[in-house]
């Protein structure tokens, strides 16, 4: 897709969700006739009605049947699609896990499972509607390929990867409309491999989705207190980049992980996964959702109780930099 | 689509032949399966079935297996590994013996793969799944304008799953007529009857009533079974619930829930081989 200042501005103002159904979907779908999209019940909501009313032969609302959903679009797959299957992270991550799991993963099959509103978004639905355990749920499955945007550029690169490869995948669309800027121009996707947003010497803060942007702003005022913090944008999760984490690894006294996601089988596990394999390794503090989860309200409100704004990020690191060198 | 099968009474004597020839592989295949176990029961309840698609109306080619316009089967009820086995070895898939390595490490018939190339479309062995994959197939197949049909074996038992009753409702929904979905209604699952475990009521009535034809059939006569394959509904899909018997043709093993999973001794394999030879014990 072209990427024009003007189609980051657009996608941004439509979200992760709004541009990966409204405008990189239905794209990609113009030269791939194999493509096909399968939803439950959300497809207004998630923005589908373009893709819907341009290909309706390439399109199937099920209803509110996340498992029949999953297993028909592996029947799709086992002759030959494309298939990306998206409902709430929340239901489609968990209804639908065995399914995922015996026929996506066990038979390798190419469908793209996409969750969104992963995360707290759904703040004032209350938890129910939130997704802070999909990625967990989705790491442990053999031979699901795991990505997580940081703003809906990086969204629809992860469509547009998605669609050209056979590989089953889950796709963790985070965030309502108005998705915060991370790349302001364009920049080469490459799957597996993190970007290095912002260099610092002393902190690395490891982070995905929705949280790159909060960190990026606690680099700031990191910076303000002396404390130079390198932000790393995580988009694949799984594989999980061990070169560029070894390279972390040996430049930082202090490793962040940050998600939007419980602290437990997240990305921060998936770090220290790797990270106990080596020697002389930086210790490593996580940022994210812990089992309490007993609040709602306002997004902006959620994220501070759960100490997942830019100030709480920065507070916890600047408290932890200070014990390491103390 | 015309379903171009012979319903002769012959074919269906020689359909009742090989049903034979596949009890005796499935009882090999049980004793060789040592102190592991197999599961004899609910796979003696589907031979007929299993020879009848394989023996009649299933449309395949050995030499090319994964023909785009082959029809497809998939076993939901995956453990009827004991008549699914000797069906493609019957069908010529791979060789009689080889139906003997079933459990053995590493060999390619263990574990419920997924291997098209000798007849195996599916990785399965969770109940209550492979329905929505069938729907899956066969609308793909209408869409490339493909004369291919979907069978799904399922279990009764397994019609307590859920997501069963979603698949049901979408392939009325989406009109899917090349779907057949062959329900082995033993009325037995691995606690017992499963009218007392969990009563699934008037099925025929039940799945009618979420869009589907629906014919009832003598699941251990070939002839019946025969006909129930060819009559189908346009614009609908086609449930076939065949009446039959969990062990069938080993009388020490019939409607008894104990052989859902269990390990045959040497003396009980003879006895039931005497059995199904004609000769005596």
């Amino acid at each position: 897709m072209k990427v024009t200042s003007a189609n980051i501005r657009m996608w941004a103002r439509l979200g992760q969700r709004g541009s990966f159904f409204g405008a990189a979907l239905p794209e990609i779908a113009k030269e791939k006739k194999n493509l096909k999209l399968l939803t439950a019940d959300v497809a207004t909501l998630a923005g589908m009605t373009t893709f819907q009313k341009k290909f309706p032969e390439q399109f199937f609302n099920v209803g509110i049947a996340e498992q029949n959903m999953i297993g028909i679009a592996a029947g799709f797959a086992m002759a030959g699609d494309c298939v990306f299957a998206s409902t709430y992270a929340s239901f489609i991550a968990v209804r639908s896990l065995e399914h995922i799991r015996q026929h996506l993963s066990h038979m390798k099959l190419n469908v793209k499972v996409v969750g969104f509103s992963a995360g707290t978004i759904m703040a004032k639905s209350g938890i129910s509607h939130w997704a802070t355990e999909d990625i967990a749920f989705m790491r442990a499955l053999p031979r699901l390929e795991i990505f997580s945007p940081a703003d809906a550029l990086e969204a629809v690169k992860i469509a547009e990867y998605a669609a050209s490869v056979t590989t089953p995948m889950y796709i963790r669309i985070s965030g309502g409309p108005n998705c915060p800027i991370v790349y302001k121009e364009d920049y080469d996707f490459q799957p597996g491999k993190l970007v290095t947003l912002r260099e610092g010497e002393d902190v690395g803060i490891i982070v995905t989705g929705l949280m790159v942007n909060e960190s990026l702003t606690a680099s700031n005022i990191l910076k303000e207190n002396g404390i130079s913090a390198a932000v790393y944008n995580m988009h694949t999760i799984k594989p999980i980049d061990e070169q560029g984490l070894k390279n972390i690894f040996d430049k930082h006294k202090l490793i962040v992980t940050v998600e939007e996601h419980n602290v437990t089988g997240g990305l921060g596990s998936a770090v220290a996964e790797f990270k106990s394999t080596l020697n002389n390794t930086p210790r490593q503090i996580f940022i994210g959702v812990s089992d309490f989860l007993d609040t709602a309200g306002s997004h902006k409100y959620v994220l501070n109780v759960l100490g997942l704004t830019a100030e709480k990020i920065a507070a916890k690191i600047k408290d932890e930099w200070s014990n390491c060198n103390a | 689509m015309i379903l171009d099968y012979d319903v002769s009474l012959e074919n269906a004597r020689r359909l009742t032949e090989m049903s034979k020839r596949m009890r005796l592989t499935a009882l090999d295949m049980a004793l060789a399966s040592g102190n592991y176990g197999s599961h004899l029961g609910g796979s003696l309840s589907a031979i007929e079935i299993l020879a009848v698609l394989y023996g009649a109306v299933l449309r395949y080619d050995v030499k090319n297996p994964q023909d785009e316009a082959r029809d497809i089967f998939i076993p939901s009820k995956n453990h009827c590994v004991l008549a699914h086995i000797p069906a493609l070895a019957e069908a010529g898939f791979f060789s009689r013996e080889e139906c003997l390595e079933f459990q053995k490490d590493g060999g390619r018939l263990t574990g419920y793969p997924r291997r098209p190339e000798i007849g195996l479309e599916y990785s399965g062995g969770t109940l209550g799944m492979a329905i929505s994959v069938g729907i899956g197939l066969a609308m793909s197949a209408k869409e490339h304008g493909r004369d291919s049909q979907i069978y799904i074996l399922m279990g009764d038992g397994e019609l307590d799953e859920g997501s069963i009753w979603e698949a049901f409702m979408s392939a009325a929904h989406f009109k899917v007529d090349n779907i057949t979905a062959i329900i082995d209604k033993n009325g037995l699952s691995l606690d017992g009857n499963i009218e007392e475990i969990m009563s699934l009521g008037n099925l025929s009535e039940k799945i009618l009533s979420f869009g589907w034809h629906v014919t009832e059939c003598d699941g251990h006569d070939t002839s019946s079974l025969l006909k129930a394959f060819t009559d189908k509904a346009a614009g609908k899909p086609h449930a076939i619930i065949a009446k039959t018997v969990k062990g069938k043709g080993v009388s020490f093993m019939e409607n008894k829930p104990e052989y859902h999973h269990h390990t045959l001794s040497q003396k009980d394999y003879e006895k039931a081989k005497a059995e199904l030879t004609g000769g005596v014990a």
